[in-house]
This record gives C-alpha cells, sequence and structure tokens, in this order.
C-alpha cells in the first residue's frame, strides 16, 4: 500500500493540533513535550531499516489522524447536532435552502 | 448574632422532614430500578431537584451513567506515578476514577498523555462521546460486560464469517471492479501472512471459512493481552472487518485507508450521486476518530519499548 507521509510532515501537524486546541501556551502542555521526546528519540538509528521506526511513525501517523478527525467531527457536530428545537428558517438554511417570501402577506393574514 | 426562633426551628424540620421523606422515596424506586444501595443525601433544599448525575451517586453501579455532556469541573490535568509502574490522571489534585469507581490506572505513559490530553482539549463542557481513548481505558479496566478474553476473541472472529472485505457485488460492473482492484491486494496480503485461505464471495451467505483459517487467528489472537484484545475487538466492530483490522494492525496499511476501504461503496455511491455533509461527513470523521483511537489503544498496550544507546566506537 501507499507509504507514510515523512516523519517531519507528521510531527508538524501534530504540534499544529495540539496548538489549535491549546492556544497561547501550548508549549507548556504534557503532549507537545512528550510527542517532541518521541520523534528525537526514533529519529537515530544505525540500520537502514528499523522495524520500530517503521511502527512509531505509524503510531504517530494514527496519532494524528485522530486528532484531525476528532476536532473535524466535533466541529460538524456543533453545526448540525440535534439542538432541539430550531427556527424554520435556521433548519432550512442547514441544508442549504430559503423559505418563501411573499412581500403582499399570506391571504389569510390582516 | 440572631436569636434563633424556635417556631421557625420547629418549621423547618418539618420542611425538612417533608422534602426529605418524598426524596427518599423517589431515591429508593430509582436505587431498586438501578439495583445498587446507598445512603442518600439527608437534606435537600426544594430548588434543586435530584440533579445530582449518576457517576456520582453509584459505588458499586452494574450499570453505567448515560450522562453525555457535563460542566468542566476542573482547570489542570497532569499524570503521576502510581503504584506497580501504573500511571494516573489527577485532574486538579484528585484522581481520576473509571465510571465503575476504580483508580484509574493506564499501563504506559503514553497511553496515559493521551488519555490527559483528551481531558485538557475540552472546554466548558466535557463531551464524552469525543473522548475515545478514555472509553477503552475505561472499558478495559471496568469489563461491564464481564467477558473473558476467550469470549472476546469469539465474538471478534464471528465478523469474519460475514467481513466486508469478502463480500462482493456482482453489479455494476463499476463496482465489482473497484472492489477487486482495492480489496483484493488486503485479501492476498492476509493470506500470505498468516498462510490461511479465506476467499471471497458474491453469495448471500458470504464465504466459506475453513476451520483451519479459524484455528491460525484464534492462536494469533490469543496472543495478545487483555487490553490490546479490548481494543482490536473495538476496530473490528467499528470497521466491521477483521482482515482490515488486522491490516490496521500489523501497519500494513493507515487509518485513513483503513476506514476508506471500510467505506468503499459508500465511497462509490458518494461518487455517483453527490456528497452529504451532515451525512456522510460525520459518519466519516468519527469512524476515522474511533478506529485511530483503537489501533493507537493496541499500539500502546501491546508494546514496550526501551531505549539502548550504542557507543561510538573508532
Amino acid at each position: 500500500m501507499a507509504s507514510l507521509s515523512s516523519p517531519l510532515r507528521i510531527c508538524r501537524g501534530i504540534l499544529r493540533e495540539i496548538r489549535a486546541i491549546k492556544g497561547p501556551e501550548y508549549k507548556q502542555c504534557l503532549a507537545y513535550n512528550y510527542v517532541l521526546d518521541q520523534f528525537r528519540k526514533n529519529q537515530i538509528t544505525g540500520e537502514r531499516y528499523c522495524r520500530a521506526q517503521e511502527e512509531a511513525l505509524h503510531a504517530s501517523h494514527s496519532y494524528l489522524c485522530l486528532l484531525t478527525s476528532t476536532r473535524q467531527h466535533m466541529a460538524l457536530y456543533d453545526i448540525y447536532h440535534g439542538k432541539g428545537q430550531r427556527d424554520t428558517e435556521e433548519m432550512a438554511g442547514i441544508v442549504g435552502l430559503r423559505l418563501p417570501t411573499q412581500p403582499g402577506g399570506k391571504g389569510w393574514e390582516k | 448574632m440572631q436569636v434563633l426562633n424556635p417556631t421557625w426551628i420547629g418549621k423547618t424540620c418539618l420542611l425538612i422532614t417533608l422534602v426529605t421523606d418524598t426524596m427518599l422515596r423517589n431515591l429508593v424506586r430509582l436505587h431498586s430500578r438501578v439495583g445498587h444501595a446507598l445512603s442518600p443525601p439527608i437534606v435537600y433544599p426544594r430548588s434543586q431537584a435530584l440533579k445530582l448525575p449518576l457517576t456520582l451517586l453509584s459505588v458499586n453501579s452494574k450499570y453505567y451513567s448515560i450522562i453525555t455532556e457535563r460542566k468542566k469541573f476542573y482547570k489542570d490535568v497532569s499524570i503521576s506515578h502510581g503504584e506497580g509502574g501504573m500511571f494516573e490522571i489527577n485532574l486538579d489534585q484528585r484522581k481520576m476514577k473509571t465510571p465503575g469507581g476504580k483508580l484509574f490506572t493506564a499501563p504506559n505513559e503514553a497511553l496515559a498523555i493521551a488519555v490527559a490530553n483528551e481531558w485538557d482539549t475540552q472546554k466548558d463542557t466535557l463531551k464524552f462521546y469525543s473522548m475515545h481513548m478514555t472509553t477503552l481505558c475505561n472499558t478495559a479496566l471496568d469489563n461491564p460486560t464481564f467477558r473473558s478474553k476467550d469470549q472476546i476473541i469469539t465474538a471478534a472472529l464471528k465478523y469474519l464469517e460475514t467481513d466486508t472485505i469478502c463480500y462482493r457485488v456482482e453489479e455494476p460492473p463499476t463496482l465489482v471492479e473497484l472492489q477487486n482492484n482495492e480489496w483484493d491486494p488486503v485479501l492476498n496480503w492476509i493470506e500470505d501472512r498468516y498462510n490461511v485461505v479465506i476467499g471471497s464471495s458474491t453469495n448471500i451467505l458470504g464465504p466459506e471459512i475453513p476451520q483451519a483459517t479459524m484455528d491460525t487467528f484464534r492462536q494469533h489472537l490469543g496472543s495478545y493481552n487483555f487490553w490490546s484484545m479490548t481494543g482490536l475487538e473495538y476496530v473490528i466492530t467499528q470497521l466491521k472487518s477483521v482482515v482490515l483490522a488486522f491490516a490496521l494492525i500489523d501497519k500494513h496499511i493507515t487509518v485513513e485507508q483503513a476506514v476508506l476501504l471500510s467505506r468503499l461503496e459508500e465511497e462509490f455511491q458518494i461518487g455517483h450521486w453527490g456528497n452529504v455533509e451532515w451525512a456522510h461527513d460525520v459518519d466519516l470523521y468519527e469512524l476515522r476518530a474511533r478506529t485511530a483511537a483503537g489501533a493507537l489503544f493496541v499500539h500502546f498496550s501491546s508494546e514496550s519499548s526501551t531505549v539502548k544507546r550504542k557507543l561510538m566506537q573508532d
């Protein structure tokens, strides 16, 4: 199957996700230091094909996928998930429709 | 200092006993339904009805709470070493507990940090349905359905008889071709790797899995510990395929690829009829999150790493 993307890209991706979660003080959080630590540790290896390195790369790719997809899922959930009774106009807007307008007022309204 | 009016005290006590009586009766009814014994709180101000979530009430609850959200009650999350080399999570100095009441312990640091990060991610309200690693750890620790490892293995292997990869269609021809191109390589890979025969079928009953194949897989799954097996069964349930789960856990394919292959027919139909964001995308991201969490959980539960330093010799 297709090969994984480079460790640098995955590392940057994870750190970007952490920054998106935490905000300004993202450098102090646990996950940031741990991830950087792990990437540095697994970098240096004497062999050309290192199984442990591949496994660590796969794990980091999975973690990046976890962070990104949780964020995207929650974003969609906030938009679309049932919030109880919504306004008709808002509801129509969610599926991309607009309510019809009748400038003269409906027939039975005075 | 205000002198307390004796009649006032009398009236308040009466009120409290009245309130407590009805509250007690309600609580007893609740307990008999839920099935655990517990001493109810004595004083309830009338305005605050029974708002305590079930997690706080129960200590030996047979049932899990159905609370999906609650307010964030902590500021900092940190991890600490516990007994026996296990890691614990601290929410603002208090130790985190599982829904079953046990102390939350993770076997290694990586898992603990992943869980701590999930709790750290929450803002204002805790959304338990987005905390997949925490859920998996809680399931492994509490084992609420009281299953042994063998039962989990049996449940996992049941999916092989109706494996997604092995269930093929006969028409439309583009879909048939897509299934052959995408699914056949994975099937060949697993047949080579484990030396088994699985095969695909267009029959409604699914492929005929020989007993030797089941035995090989059962033996292989027996080598995983209980935690890894919990995670692996979770991945199989999410992807609806034993073959894809094995390919993912053996690091042959990535999470995104596994999810794509699992949803192959859906993606085909989306390509034809169009994408509906509030259904397709929501499903896709949720499946990705769950599968990634499961794969990571298995990886962390079954690995043990040591760092060996080589001395430079010249």
